[in-house]
């Protein structure tokens, strides 16, 4: 079996996988970081998105050989010294989350979307979340934790 | 500091205490929980809608790398097991109960729709336990298949049960036919109108999932399972299944990534997984895939409908008649017979006075994955029936839509309705009053105008919702087939310290529980929220409860919790008196601080609850040492929830695409604790009905029964872009049916707002009728047939 290694929330992460391994699976089975989730089998939900080298991905569309070398973020590494990120924070002050599942792939959208597009508004929002699929807040209040969050970060 | 000085009581928007877990990955699901020697299971389902098993090979697969063993129907019928069951009995209108085929956990020689279970494979990964499913042979004689809704009663169609003929479990009724018939002999005018009722599948997030185990030493079962309501679970896992006595299964429901009643049911997988554990004697996991999760969680709605409506001369409704088939399935899941019945027919009043009512609803078998209860369960059907055809009644009358409702709306409280419910408040003109001011209602004509001048087709749609929520005083769901009591559970526990945990049988999956109960306590003991912690969804820890589903978590468990409150003050006030010698009723207990009234004695909360443990000198006769009350409450009625939404639709003719220009939504929950979280309920009910209206449908193609619609390519799940942000208002009622006067918001925003979006397509397109979902298709060649229709005329 290939050893894959990469850097995954600043430290450094290694295995020996089957070559057939998702990068989501390398994340939640053998590092255990379980935070990133799975809900669909066709690359719609966006539960899964994590970042890849700064940019968002969805780990469930890409092999963990394909990120070998890559420096790789999940939402437990999002936190720096114990302080929410901007966009953590929204999410909890706008009431942006339910049941949880899908929150980990939002926030890590919603960073690389304010990331790319520093004046967001709110068609912006919705039409770049066209990736992430949440059955319980209508988006109505993730809308406004990402918009909150963009105006915060500028 | 006062709870209101802090902003943690009663009606402040409180953050939520769960969200640090799930905002930084910490939370844990089902899936994420694992054990030292965890295998894992893959189910092999049914390709065919209705196939007679000739024979099942399992040499193959027994020999494939990594298999642990391999079970089929058989191996489940030998060991005992009895099937899953239907906990709601329905009584037919001839008396006869009714009609149940069984619901094997695993296939035994017939399978009964595409994903039905055949076999469970468990080995060392899931990738051994995927491969080795593939080699199992199973000879199949395919048969033909009941499908069509509409066709299955008749006399050819091919039978789901030999128990059922013609496909029909029963033939149900409510209400008063001969005085329906009565009203309807002298009406002015009758409205009539077909309805279907789209077939959804609910689709939370995170798929099922199973950790079965068992420990050989004690003997003990243990099942994380993503359950709305684990004690019933175990419950039918034990007294029905047979899986292992109460007492030696432990059912935990962890984290659980949303419901919408489709992790109510006791499904086949989690039942084989927790099982197989002790045949294999190692722990098995099982996470549906989302195609597993379309194939196989219980579907919701699936009606279709005739309604007609008799009025007099000046628009008063004088009768209503209905008559539904109803879409159970396959097999009945744990509560399908309520649905299509007691939680349909008993709304058909809605908020009108309605001297005459008569429903009659089939539930029929078919070839599809069983329908069960889903966000709103039987009231949305019913709410879609009433204001659909109150608004057609509106349009043949010409009376405007608002007035035609203002004019039948129930005044006068407690109002006994024809169909066993008995609204205990409410004031549905004040909710639809401030819809109207919230939406413009008068700007109307204009913003159509101006739509019209860019080329685009403008509507407006009511719908003045009710639904019975607060589920339910245990006699009257006994009376009408409940196999279950619906009261709720409670117990408090004070520490030494002063910090309280609270038990409840209640279960949250998206829903708040642990910031609302705990503002409801701390609010109460005058104690920081952060003091607080509300533990749920352990069989083991909580004694018995009935879980999260019909809006019962407020009205229901926080009630039961304030049943126990009530207890602690009694026991807390007889300490307090002992110790500040003074008389029980001259002890004030307020904002944390027992105080004797007219005196500078006073005592605080944790002073208090330290000296329930030490004990010092308690008459023993009459004070036990500790602090922890217990409490069952039972509902005295249901809830009603009520209110008036509003949507505005534009429609662009050359796409047949809907856009919601505009949508206001004014409920009245009764007394709200947390507004923050009501308004997250309310939006998301609304998405989902949105979803309904205008995207989702379950489709099963009509020859093969094949699922058509079994991804998220397929299948269209509501994204942000589909969605307006929306307007929210509240006018309140308190409820006098339990001591906090909360009605429930959960389920709201599902039943109200898809009549409200068809009421507003329809108006823009000027037709009659548009079939859920109202698609850019439907919707474009409902134009067109209207543009032939013009121009031939």
């Amino acid at each position: 079996m290939p050893v894959v290694s990469m850097t995954v929330n600043g430290k450094p992460a290694s295995a020996d996988v089957e070559a057939r391994t998702l990068l989501v699976q390398f994340i939640r089975e053998q590092l255990g970081l379980t935070g990133t989730h799975v809900g669909c089998d066709t690359s719609q939900c966006g539960a899964c998105v994590v970042h890849v080298d700064g940019r968002a991905v969805k780990s469930c569309t890409m092999l963990a050989a394909q990120a070998e070398g890559a420096d790789i973020v999940t939402i437990e590494g999002l936190a720096k010294d114990g302080e929410l990120h901007p966009v953590q924070a929204a999410f909890r002050e706008h009431h942006g989350l339910q049941c949880g599942f899908c929150t980990p792939g939002m926030i890590m959208t919603a960073v690389d979307m304010i990331r790319r597009k520093p004046d967001l508004d709110e068609e912006t929002v919705r039409d770049e979340l066209e990736g992430n699929i949440c059955r319980c807040t209508g988006y109505h209040n993730i809308v406004k934790a990402i918009l909150a969050a963009s105006r915060e970060m500028r | 500091m006062s709870d209101a000085a802090s902003g943690e009581g009663i009606g402040q928007p409180v953050r939520r205490k769960e969200d640090f877990r799930f905002i930084t990955g910490n939370g844990h699901y089902t899936d994420d929980i694992n054990r030292p020697r965890q295998t894992w299971a893959c189910f092999l389902r049914s390709p065919h809608a209705h196939a007679r098993i000739r024979s099942i090979d399992t040499s193959a697969a027994e020999a494939a790398p990594g298999v642990v063993a391999i079970f089929t129907g058989r191996h489940v019928a030998d060991d005992g097991l009895g099937g899953l069951i239907c906990g709601w009995t329905v009584t037919s209108k001839d008396g006869t109960p009714m009609k149940v085929g069984p619901h094997p956990i695993l296939a035994l020689d017939t399978v009964r729709y595409v994903g039905d279970h055949v076999a469970m494979v468990v080995a060392e990964t899931l990738a051994d336990a995927r491969a080795a499913a593939e080699l199992i042979d199973v000879d199949y004689e395919a048969l033909p298949a009941t499908v069509s809704l509409s066709a299955c009663q008749s006399a050819g169609a091919p039978q789901v049960h030999p128990e059922a003929p013609r496909n029909t479990c029963f033939e149900w009724e409510l209400g008063n036919k001969a005085e329906t018939e009565a009203a309807f002999a002298k009406a002015d005018r009758i409205v009539k109108l077909d309805l279907k009722n789209n077939r959804l599948i609910p689709n939370a997030m995170e798929p099922r999932a199973a950790l079965g185990e068992f420990d050989k030493g004690t003997g003990i079962y243990t099942l994380h399972t993503t359950s709305q309501n684990p004690h019933v679970a175990r419950l039918v896992l034990s007294a029905f299944v047979g899986v292992a006595p109460e007492h030696k299964l432990r059912v935990i429901a962890p984290d659980v990534g949303g419901g919408f009643g489709s992790k109510i049911f006791i499904y086949a997988e989690e039942t084989a997984c927790v099982w197989a554990a002790a045949k294999v004697g190692r722990p098995i996991k099982w996470t549906a895939d989302r195609s597993e999760a379309f194939l196989s969680d219980a579907h919701g709605r699936d009606h279709l409908s005739h309604a007609e409506l008799a009025l007099d001369k000046d628009g008063k409704f004088l009768g209503l008649r209905v008559k539904t088939v109803a879409n159970l399935g396959a097999y009945l899941s744990t509560f399908s017979a309520s649905v299509p019945t007691y939680l349909y027919g008993t709304l058909l009043s809605g908020q009108y006075d309605i001297p005459a009512i008569y429903v009659e609803v089939d539930g029929v078998y078919t070839h599809t994955a069983p329908v069960d209860a889903y966000r709103g369960a039987g009231r949305p059907e019913a709410t879609y029936l009433v204001e659909r055809i109150v608004e057609t009644a509106a349009r043949e009358t010409g009376i405007d839509p608002a007035e035609l409702r203002r004019r039948n709306y129930i005044r006068t409280f407690p109002h006994q309705t024809p169909v066993i419910m008995n609204y205990d408040t409410g004031d549905y003109e004040a909710s639809l009053a401030a819809a109207m001011e919230a939406i413009d209602y008068k700007g109307f004509p204009a913003r159509k105008a101006e739509a019209a001048k860019r080329g685009m087709l403008r509507g407006i749609g009511f719908s003045s919702y009710i639904e019975a929520c607060g589920l339910a005083p245990s006699a009257a769901v006994g009376s009408l087939g409940a196999g279950v009591g619906l009261w709720e559970s409670a117990e408090v526990r004070v520490n030494p310290t002063g910090d309280v945990e609270v038990l409840t049988g209640s279960h949250s999956h998206g829903q708040g529980h642990e910031t609302t109960f705990a503002q409801l306590v701390a609010s109460r003991l005058g104690i920081p929220l952060a003091n607080v912690e509300i533990v749920h969804g352990d069989t083991d820890k909580v004694q018995f409860g009935m879980g999260t589903y019909g809006s019962r978590s407020g009205a229901v468990g926080m009630s039961a919790i304030a049943k126990a409150l009530d207890k602690i003050e009694t026991k807390a006030k007889k300490i307090a008196a002992h110790l500040m010698e003074a008389a029980v009723e001259d002890i004030v207990f307020e904002n944390g601080t027992f105080t004797v009234q007219g005196t500078d004695k006073s005592l605080a909360w944790a002073e208090l609850s330290l000296a329930a443990y030490t004990a010092h000198g308690f008459p023993s006769s009459e004070i036990e040492p500790g602090l922890k009350e217990g409490a069952f409450y039972d509902p005295t009625n249901f809830t009603f929830p009520a209110g008036c939404h509003i949507c505005e639709v534009e429609v662009d003719p050359d796409t047949g695409i809907v856009k919601i220009a505009k949508f206001v939504a004014v409920d009245d929950f009764g007394t709200i604790i947390n507004p923050l979280i009501v308004e997250g309920q309310v939006h998301g009910g609304i998405a989902q009905g949105i979803g309904q209206a205008l995207l989702e449908h379950g489709v099963y193609d009509a020859d093969s029964g094949q699922l058509i619609t079994g991804s998220y390519m397929d299948y269209c799940m509501p994204r942000a872009d589909d969605l307006p942000s929306f307007s929210l208002g509240f006018t309140t009622t308190v409820c006098p049916s339990n001591p906090l006067g909360m009605k429930g918001c959960g389920e709201a925003g599902a039943i109200a707002s898809p009549p409200a979006i068809i009421n507003a397509v329809t108006d823009a397109l000027g037709i009659r009728d548009i079939e859920m979902p109202a698609t850019p298709a439907r919707v474009w060649t409902a134009l067109q047939s209207v543009a032939s229709r013009a121009a031939a005329e």
